[in-house]
């Protein structure tokens, strides 16, 4: 599995690829493998802030709920909509179906989260035990 | 019982819609095919004890299980389930002791849905009770319950000339599910499925294995086979095996717990722990149709009078979500005002409907069809109505 060089990683299973202050988050592939059929996806409306660590939506497969963590904190400029009638868009490519846009607060904030290698390494040993 | 509201968790700290009924025991158990599941990459989880599939990404995932089971055909490990057999010249008699339905109905050959009962009338368990032999039935129970289940029927039988057997562990029991499965067994047995109807149960080879049971049952609302071969490793995955090879032109695929609940929640199947427990009598599970007050006598009869006269407090019903959300199991249930009026048993997406759909506690002036309530999800009441059940009903055959 690949991930993109350019985004960064959290713990639990986000992605985010910032552009200046300006910053797309998601999910990754191995977190939609893990879930199974994405089937409800609930995110925070335009305009709203959100919180590194703190949650900022639900994603649910069939048989599971699980709250979304903010990589960095933000206010929400854009929610991908076509995630609330098409949630297997993220099941069909994790890593460019986006949940939601951010003007990040302090971009330095990426700086605690891992790089695609390190995370790479993280779900490789996850995944093992 | 009680439930615990299930928090969401952080990704992949994943709450299974598949909670366990008992403590779980401290050695996981794996059937036979563990192995043949663990080869196909199935994904693996903890299920009332055992190490279980709960879906295979080979073959696509819940919703293509289930969807293959409703259109074509799929197939399941089903070996966590138990087996009690009562045999002797008392069988009958203690059978119509232990259970809720009338054994006296059956002909040889034939099965019934029926439930084990508390003198409380509340559930021990719900079972299938086969008629094997003039005097020989065979009890298929769940696996979360089956040592309580042994031990409660043998505690029970005791006045009776029957011998109790637990053969929980003798069979490979797999579950050939959807209207394709007739088509996919008759290549690989000699007996003449055509002639089986359903709940009727037949004995035929089976891949060259003689004398097999064959049951026209199963737990997806669906018509199917059960069949039950015997539990060593290799005849199970050559069995296992020749069954995904022989389906192969129906388009089989092999189906976790996942699909088995997504697929029994549409038809309304009742799940040990969720619909029916050791707090639940029959009348407010609903399942009046396959409890024979007209018997004199078995366990829990009594309390069941009594529950009738003084009348049913709660119903269990059929949701259908009317906003964005998915009840889960153990969400609350609201009236309009916000006020707590019962729970959730079981709750998901429905992938053959579309729908997002539950079954639901809720007190017996919210259970009429079309009734609007709420369902607390994250804090927030979203409406939800209640519906006519089975929520799926399989097409009738000409």
């Amino acid at each position: 599995m690949s991930y993109p060089t350019d985004y960064k990683y959290t713990k639990e299973h986000e992605w985010i690829k910032a552009d200046g202050k300006n910053a797309t988050i998601g999910i990754t592939v191995y977190a939609q493998e893990s879930l199974g059929d994405i089937v409800f996806v609930e995110l925070p409306k335009v305009g709203s802030e959100i919180t590194a660590g703190k949650t900022f939506g639900t994603v649910e497969s069939v048989k599971a709920v699980s709250d979304l963590f903010a990589p960095a904190s933000g206010t929400v400029t854009e929610v991908n909509g076509e995630l609330a009638t098409a949630p297997e868009k993220i099941n069909q490519d994790a890593h460019s179906a986006w949940l939601i846009k951010v003007a990040l607060k302090d971009p330095g904030e990426l700086n605690a989260l891992l790089a695609a290698a390190d995370y790479e390494k993280f779900v490789a040993e996850e995944a093992g035990h | 019982m009680s439930f615990i509201i299930p928090a969401a968790q952080p990704l992949l700290l994943i709450e299974e819609n598949l909670p366990a009924v008992e403590a779980p025991t401290p050695t996981v158990r794996k059937t036979a095919l563990n192995p043949v599941h663990r080869q196909m990459g199935a994904k693996m989880v903890e299920f009332n004890g055992w190490d279980m599939p709960v879906e295979y990404p080979s073959a696509g995932g819940i919703i293509a299980e289930h969807n293959a089971v409703r259109n074509g055909v799929g197939i399941f490990d089903v070996s966590h389930m138990g087996d009690i057999r009562l045999a002797g010249p008392g069988a009958l008699a203690a059978v119509q002791h232990i259970s809720m339905n009338d054994a006296s109905r059956l002909a040889i050959g034939q099965a019934q849905y029926s439930a084990l009962l508390y003198p409380q009338g509340t559930f021990v368990d719900d079972v299938i009770v086969h008629r094997l032999g003039e005097n020989e039935y065979l009890l298929v129970i769940n696996a979360g319950t089956r040592e309580k289940d042994f031990n409660w029927v043998r505690d029970n039988t005791h006045d009776f000339d029957c011998r109790v057997e637990n053969l929980s562990d003798d069979f490979t029991q797999i579950a050939i599910q959807g209207p394709k499965g007739v088509n996919l067994l008759q290549k690989l047995t000699d007996a003449t499925l055509s002639a089986v109807k359903f709940y009727w149960v037949t004995r035929g080879t089976v891949c060259g294995l003689k004398n097999i049971l064959i049951a026209r049952t199963g737990y997806t609302a669906e018509d199917g086979f059960e069949i039950y071969v015997p539990a060593d490793e290799a005849t199970s995955a050559m069995v296992w095996n020749n069954v995904l090879e022989a389906g192969k032109e129906f388009g089989v695929v092999p189906c976790g717990l996942g699909a088995r609940n997504t697929l029994r929640l549409e038809g309304k199947l009742p799940l040990y722990g969720h619909e029916i427990s050791d707090a639940i009598n029959v009348w407010e599970a609903g399942l009046d149709r396959f409890c024979k007050m007209e018997k004199p006598e078995f366990v829990g009869r009594d309390a069941l009078e009594k529950a009738k006269v003084s009348g049913v407090k709660r119903l269990l019903v059929g949701v259908e979500m009317m906003e964005r959300g998915i009840a889960r199991d153990g969400y609350r249930v609201l009236d309009n005002g916000g006020r707590e009026i019962g729970y959730v048993t079981s709750g998901s997406y429905a992938p053959f409907l579309k729908k997002n759909i539950a079954l639901a506690y809720v007190p017996i002036e919210f259970a009429n069809l079309g009734t609007e309530i709420k369902i607390e999800i994250r804090g927030q009441g979203v409406k939800a109505q209640v519906v006519p059940t089975p929520f799926y009903k399989r097409p009738k055959k000409q």
